[in-house]
């Protein structure tokens, strides 16, 4: 009868809590929170991301409870997430005032402002760093130290000086628009819905599918941006027009002091893309036009692969191809959620000897012979 | 410790399912879509029954769990635990005593009464996904009543096989207005709630739906005139404990004799019965 007996069941379940507690302590160490979010700072980005709570603290104890699990700590937060009354709404905020850590385009050899690669994995190869077997405190702090003192030398600033001032640049995709390749942007009043606080329903708008995919689990909408430019649906793959990492400056209005007034409530990192597409355009004439059209991505921390896809898969549900999965708006939102999708594969665990047993029945009954009347 | 709020979620967010839960009971058989809340359990574990508890459950209730039939399988315990430790309720196994009952895949066998409430977690509320994949479709059929789908689907059965191969959750008609999910309940609970006197709330977390059987509302399981519903036969076998017979069995083997045998599923209903074979239960 196995886990299912009919009395036990509670017995049972304090014992496994139990025992998945001391193996996990059966190494005698324990990380601290500094050090995940010292250490393994993508992932920290990655789980912050997928559970829509911009919380890098919270997101580490996350990620200490789960073991490391990413499924795991995103399932923590979005519960912890649904305890918190939501007080407020940041106001618009604008990307241009970006405080750019690295900005890249693929579009153009050079752009206004120049690239700037800042860092990241894509110039090293991915060779295993045995020295790292090794490494300890001190040689972390000697390089820190040592790679500060080289940086301030050749800007010639002393220890003081401040970077504040640094880090604004001209957005590539507005040279366009200057010269009309890139029609200007509709402007669009309409308050955002909030797809945590009302249901989802078809057909959806472009906020709504923003924050879905956005929230969505890396690994889909990877997964599904990749199969629209490979071959279902896309034949001509986009062109990054500029992807930027970068801090963003947030406020909130408030009439706490008599008059509605903006309140800087701090900054989040975030990881920007904007993607040119190829399109055709009717013209009024009924002649065929190419373009440029816009995929937009944009999400939490530093995660590029997630936010070129989800530039991908935005364009494609606007701009939907009939036949083509990707740019079906039900078959991506409702599929790429990390909570809904860990969930409904790992709910398969649960019992289901009532629903079975009915399914048996059927089956003996069809295979006895169609003895319906009996 | 940090404080948890009663039930662990916000107030807004309970009204917002509350409000919910009122316009599904004002259209029987009808899916009102919700903004789902995430909870600390998974989604597809039971987050659509769990929300609608958390969301009217009062200091007075008294709250029962069970999950295939049975108060101690692995989730219902779980999800006591969880509505326990946020509320401090009080929990039973009696189907008579509770005043919310949450439930998997099963109606219990001792028949509910007016005034309680029956929650039943909901894996896939919509009864023609397997007939129309989208969303957006199945809500026109829905809102043009137009089940010729549904119909089709168990005429192919019949041609096929001779009979409807649905297994659990077979289809019914709901206030003769909706076609409805029953949840996989065993085709054995559907007569069930028919014109039950309890109120039946029905919730799909991952789904974001919410649906309701008010009291006393016809429900009929889908079927032809000439091929009638049918329930699972358990033709010859009774409960091997109590020697039951109108009752959904579970079939097991015996570890010595390695022998199929049969008990009651509804677990609290069959430690009631052997109460009070022994005269010290209250049913």
């Amino acid at each position: 009868m196995g886990y299912v007996a009919v009395q036990g069941g509670a017995e049972a379940i304090r014992e496994s809590i139990l025992l998945a507690r001391y193996e996990n302590c059966l190494d005698g160490t324990s990380i601290s929170l500094t050090e995940i979010k010292a250490n393994l700072k993508k992932m920290v980005d990655s789980v912050m991301s997928e559970s829509s709570l911009y919380s890098p603290d919270l997101a580490a104890l996350a990620l200490k409870q789960a073991q490391g699990d990413p499924f795991e700590a995103i399932f923590l937060l979005r519960a912890h997430r649904s305890t918190l009354p939501r007080l407020y709404f940041t106001t618009v905020t604008d990307t241009a005032e970006m405080r750019v850590e690295r900005r890249i385009s693929a579009s153009f050899k050079d752009i206004l402002g120049g690239q700037i690669l800042g860092a990241s994995p894509d110039y090293q190869h991915r060779l295993l760093n045995w020295d790292l077997i090794n490494e300890t405190e001190a040689d972390v702090i000697a390089f820190r130290d040592q790679y500060y003192a080289a940086i301030l030398n050749a800007m010639e600033k002393t220890a003081e000086a401040s970077f504040e001032e640094e880090g604004r640049f001209p957005k590539v995709v507005d040279s366009l628009r200057a010269q009309n390749l890139i029609p200007q942007p509709v402007l669009c009043d309409e308050e955002p819905r909030d797809i945590t606080m009302e249901p989802l329903v078809f057909p959806s708008a472009r906020s709504l599918r923003l924050q879905i995919l956005t929230r969505g689990m890396t690994g889909a909408v990877t997964a599904l941006g990749y199969a629209k430019i490979r071959g279902y649906g896309f034949n001509n793959h986009p062109t990054i027009g500029e992807l930027r990492v970068g801090y963003l400056p947030l406020y909130v209005t408030s009439e706490l002091s008599g008059v509605c007034e903006e309140y800087y409530i701090g900054e989040i990192e975030v990881t920007e893309v904007e993607a040119f597409m190829e399109e055709d355009r009717q013209e009024a004439d009924e002649k065929n036009q190419l373009g440029i059209g816009l995929g937009y991505g944009l999400c939490f921390g530093a995660n590029e692969i997630k936010a070129i896809a989800m530039s991908v898969l935005e364009h494609s549900m606007e701009n939907p191809t009939p036949g083509d999965p990707t740019s079906d708006e039900e078959f991506v939102l409702l599929h790429v959620d990390t909570v809904e999708a860990t969930g409904f594969v790992s709910h398969l665990k649960l019992p289901h000897y009532v629903t079975f047993q009915s399914k048996l029945d059927r089956i003996r009954d069809v295979q006895r012979g169609n003895n319906h009347h009996a | 410790m940090h404080e948890r709020h009663f039930a662990f979620l916000d107030e807004s967010s309970k009204k917002e399912i509350r409000r919910a839960v009122l316009k599904a009971v004002a259209i029987p058989g009808y899916q009102v879509p919700f903004a789902s809340r995430e909870l600390p359990i998974a989604r597809g574990w039971g987050t659509g029954g769990l929300q609608i508890t958390l969301s009217l459950v009062g200091k007075d209730d008294i709250i029962k769990v069970i999950d295939q039939g049975s108060d101690e399988s692995v989730n219902a315990v779980s999800l006591r635990n969880l509505i326990q430790e946020t509320t401090d309720v009080a929990s039973t196994i009696h189907t008579t005593e509770a005043t919310l009952i949450q439930t998997r895949h099963r109606v219990p066998e001792q028949p509910l009464k007016e005034g309680q409430i029956l929650i039943l977690q909901v894996p896939l509320p919509e009864p023609l996904r397997n007939v129309e994949p989208s969303e957006y479709k199945t809500k026109k059929l829905h809102a043009e009543a137009d089940y010729s789908g549904a119909w089709l689907k168990l005429f192919e059965d019949i041609m096929c096989y001779g009979q409807a191969a649905t297994g659990a959750d077979h289809p019914v008609f709901v206030n003769d207005r909706y076609v409805m999910a029953p949840t996989p309940i065993p085709r054995f609970d559907n007569p069930k709630l028919d014109h039950n006197p309890a109120l039946m709330l029905f919730g799909a977390g991952r789904e974001k739906k919410i649906y309701a059987v008010p009291p006393y509302t016809k429900v009929v399981s889908l079927a032809f005139d000439d091929y009638p519903f049918q329930r699972e036969r358990f033709v010859g076998k009774k409960c091997r404990l109590t020697g039951l017979e109108n009752v959904y069995l579970d079939e097991l083997i015996d570890e010595a004799t390695g022998e199929v045998y049969y008990q009651t599923n509804d677990s609290s209903y069959l430690l009631e019965f052997l109460n009070r074979d022994e005269g010290a239960g209250t049913v």
